[in-house]
């Protein structure tokens, strides 16, 4: 097995094995290949360069910094100074102007539209859809009916302090919970909520007694005429616009739990600029008003 | 010292336990007996429950030895007429349950490759929801697939080329069924929401305890074997696999220190903070790749490639020089995973210089590999397990060249948080660590039960499938995770975001589907594989082939 006397030669290679076998394996004593060994030694010297050009050895109270002074803090700061640059003056007359003078320049406008678009994908879409069209729960940004109001002002509220949000400015208001709170019977809740779908389905069947029920619990609300009312966050009632639902399964539930939807503060979240460019990106999805 | 020929014994004569037996049973009920204790006071239902499953396996363990004394002869015979009586019990276990295991793994891989192609999948269900489906996935595949892999080739491997039987007689299956008793234990954990959130290191402190018994006991096996053996020389093969058992161990330990609130609760506190825990836990999962998925899977290589092509190894001293370069090379590489973090710049520096440096350490093992088939590349003609052997090796080297060069900053900049990741760790796993498995098990399985492969033809089926799926899977996630990257990155001309990131969430789709049908196809390679074993095991065994395991034909 092991023969050291004479070399044991691989016939098809013809390079002596170690003279080893473990288990019917041997072992040629080929040597290192050379193009293997110099590109071992090329990013040995590479590494000891790269050392010497970038922050490397730890040394007591600290580290060697390097000869090109390369920090990666050093790197995001001058990478968002060129955004800064590029964003160029028109972040700053953003930051100068109202919102209605925003709106009013069409090329600040566009501006402020392009910068909302982006801050809008990052932050607003996950709740409300890439396109502001909403779902159950989250408002349709894009069409002219507006829990908090629609105008420039009541957006940027609304955006600044949200809704249910902790914030002491923020909008506050919720539906109640008719049925668990046993503020309304069954009965009642049935008869309301037949009236509340004949708003915006008209039908000929009498719902005398929901409305009765309406003018009593609802309309301090939603008003007389049930149009809704901002200032309070509720929503009309007489549109096919439904934030819940608008059939009678889905309006009986929110009537027995009640509602209330949360949308953040985004005050200390967003620097100003960002909000007021949401602000005017919001208001022209469809239904600003 | 050769024994008498006894190979059976009458079951009582003469027979009285040995230490060892007395030991474990005793050890056995006792650690039942706590593990019941605990139960009775455990702070949640998933606790208790694991300290029960821990109490059966302690009671079950302790009726598996007795039943064990009873069969087995007064003296087991070190060798048999002259030749070693190599002990392939535990071997034999572990071999199946990676293949078990392995398909396990793979289906749970395909089904979060569904869910993130298609979210609503996994039904609201907590249980299977990605977050807890997807360390099963990677725990399944790297530590119950590959670790059983690992330790039925490892110890057929030193006793093999050390000429000796497995050091203990009880200890290689404390080993094997201790580790599948703690692979149980981490599975069932993520399921029921046990997890310390440290990725690759999932399981609490108590299944880590468990771990690290089994795992000293595995390394003393190791050793004992080794100082034993009958070759002057120590085998590359085992050079490796000790590498792998040394620094898993410390690694195990350091990233795994943590103060449970209480004996009776499965929630710990790790014991670094910050940084300092994110650095732990890259110096870990780093080298649990370095150390567990490439040196464990180096000391396959080096042993069934040369023995399955009958060739010798190719360079005795490139091997040297590569086992030495790589195991001081890749423990510093772990904080190429922190690059653009809070991680101080000079650790960054180091982690990518190391990296870099690693290229031909790494490729020194896949030349050592390849090149062992000089004068047999024929072979890759008509033997399929040696084309999946032969072809892991390819994939190694295109693994780490493409790790080295993601550890480049610039390109780490592209690259990081995105699918380009996912695709180079499964180039790895599925094209180097699964088929160098593959290939083993295609060995190692005939060899151990003693019987004839049942279909080189299936083997050829399961190697087209399976080199198809995975040649899917890695290039969707390389445009998947270049386009992703370069949609991150990508800004308007007036200087901002040009796209959200549900628009970047949206364009991966299609790419997800293509991973998933990759998957899928790597997991139907797998099932054939499963049927060709069982196939090869309800055959009878080989009777008048006293050497199955083919020796190498003499050089001359």
């Amino acid at each position: 097995m092991v023969d050291n006397t004479h070399q044991d030669i691989d016939a098809a290679t013809g390079t002596a094995t170690t003279g080893h076998e473990w288990d019917g394996i041997k072992e040629l004593n080929t040597p290192l290949p050379k193009w293997w060994l110099y590109i071992l030694y090329a990013t040995i010297i590479w590494a000891f360069g790269y050392w010497i050009l970038y922050p490397a050895i730890p040394l007591p109270g600290g580290h060697t910094s390097g000869v090109l002074g390369w920090t990666s803090r050093g790197a995001v700061q001058a990478d968002l100074a060129d955004l800064r640059i590029q964003r160029g003056a028109m972040v700053d007359q953003l930051s100068r102007s109202t919102l209605q003078q925003i709106s009013a320049d069409p090329k600040l406008a566009e501006f402020a539209r392009a910068y909302g678009r982006s801050a809008f994908g990052n932050n607003c879409a996950p709740c409300h859809g890439s396109g502001g069209q909403g779902s159950k729960g989250y408002p349709n940004l894009n069409a002219d009916r507006w829990l908090w109001g629609g105008t420039l002002d009541q957006i940027h509220t609304t955006l600044v302090h949200g809704a249910r949000s902790g914030d002491p400015d923020g909008h506050e208001g919720n539906m109640p919970a008719f049925g668990k709170d046993g503020l309304l019977t069954k009965e009642q809740i049935d008869a309301v909520a037949n009236y509340v779908v004949s708003l915006s389905n008209p039908t000929t069947a009498d719902v005398s007694a929901g409305k009765l029920v309406f003018g009593e619990n609802c309309a301090p609300c939603h008003g007389e005429n049930a149009k809704g009312n901002v200032d309070v966050g509720a929503p009309n009632l007489t549109t096919k616009i439904w934030l819940y639902g608008g059939d009678k399964a889905s309006i009986v539930e929110t009537l027995v739990n009640g509602r209330g939807g949360h949308m953040p503060a985004w005050k200390g979240r967003l620097d100003p600029e960002t909000i007021k460019a949401l602000t005017v990106y919001v208001h022209s999805l469809g239904g600003g008003q | 010292m050769a024994q008498a020929n006894t190979v059976t014994a009458p079951p009582q004569g003469g027979k009285s336990l040995a230490i060892g037996e007395i030991l474990g049973i005793v050890l056995s009920i006792l650690g039942g007996l706590l593990a019941l204790f605990i139960a009775s006071k455990a702070y949640t239902g998933p606790y208790a429950f694991h300290m029960i499953v821990f109490a059966l396996a302690g009671f079950g363990s302790a009726l598996f030895i007795f039943r064990r004394f009873t069969i087995r002869p007064a003296v087991i015979p070190q060798e048999i007429n002259g030749r070693p009586n190599y002990n392939y019990g535990a071997i034999k276990f572990a071999s199946l349950a990676s293949v078990f295991w392995g398909i396990a793994g793979f289906l749970v891989g395909l089904i979060i490759a569904l869910e993130l192609a298609y979210p609503d999948l996994s039904m609201g269900l907590p249980w299977i929801n990605f977050g807890r489906l997807r360390p099963l996935h990677t725990s399944a595949v790297i530590f119950a697939f590959g670790g059983n892999v690992l330790l039925a080739t490892s110890l057929y491997v030193v006793q093999r080329t050390c000429r000796a039987r497995l050091a203990g007689d009880l200890s290689p299956w404390f080993v094997v069924l201790g580790f599948n008793l703690f692979i149980v234990i981490a599975g069932t954990g993520y399921l029921l929401g046990i997890t310390q959130g440290k990725e690759y290191a999932e399981p609490e402190w108590y299944s880590d305890l468990w771990l690290t018994l089994v795992w000293v006991t595995y390394l003393l096996v190791f050793l004992a074997t080794l100082w034993k053996r009958k070759e002057p020389h120590i085998y590359v093969a085992n050079w490796f696999t000790l590498a792998m058992i040394i620094t898993i161990a410390m690694l195990h330990l350091g990233n795994n220190a943590s103060v449970p609130i209480s004996i009776f609760s499965p929630k710990s506190y790790i014991v670094w903070s910050g940084v300092q825990d994110a650095m732990f836990q890259w110096w870990y999962g780093h080298n649990a790749v370095g150390f567990f998925l490439t040196a464990g899977f180096l000391a396959i290589m080096y042993y069934f490639v040369p023995k399955r092509a009958e060739r010798p190894v190719y360079s005795y001293r490139l091997s040297i020089i590569h086992f030495w370069a790589l195991v001081f090379m890749y423990i510093w590489a772990g904080p190429h995973h922190l690059h653009y973090t809070a991680l101080p710049d000079w650790a960054q520096t180091l982690g990518m210089t190391f990296s870099i440096m690693l290229w031909m350490p790494s490729w020194g093992g896949m030349i050592n590999g390849l090149l062992t088939l000089a004068g047999a590349w024929d072979k890759l003609r008509t033997d399929p397990v040696l084309r999946m052997l032969v072809v892991s090796i390819a994939f190694y080297g295109m693994s780490t060249f493409e790790g080295p060069l993601m550890s480049i900053k610039v390109v780490n900049s592209l690259s990081h948080y995105t699918d380009w990741t996912i695709g180079h760790v499964h180039s790895g796993a599925l094209g180097w660590v699964g088929f160098v498995s593959f290939g083993a098990l295609y060995c190692l399985i005939p060899w151990v039960f003693n019987r004839k492969l049942y279909s080189l033809k299936l083997v050829n089926w399961h190697f087209w499938i399976a080199t198809i799926g995975i040649v899917l899977y890695i290039t969707a996630m390389w445009v998947s995770g270049i386009l992703q990257g370069l949609m991150w990155r990508a800004y308007t001309s007036n200087g901002f975001l040009e796209y959200s990131f549900i628009e970047t969430v949206e364009a991966m789709h299609p790419f997800y589907v293509i991973r998933a049908i990759g998957g899928g196809l790597f997991l139907v390679g797998s099932l054939i594989m499963a049927f060709n074993f069982y196939k090869t095991l309800a055959s009878p065994e080989e009777v008048g082939a006293p050497e199955i395991n083919p020796a190498l034909a003499p050089a001359e």
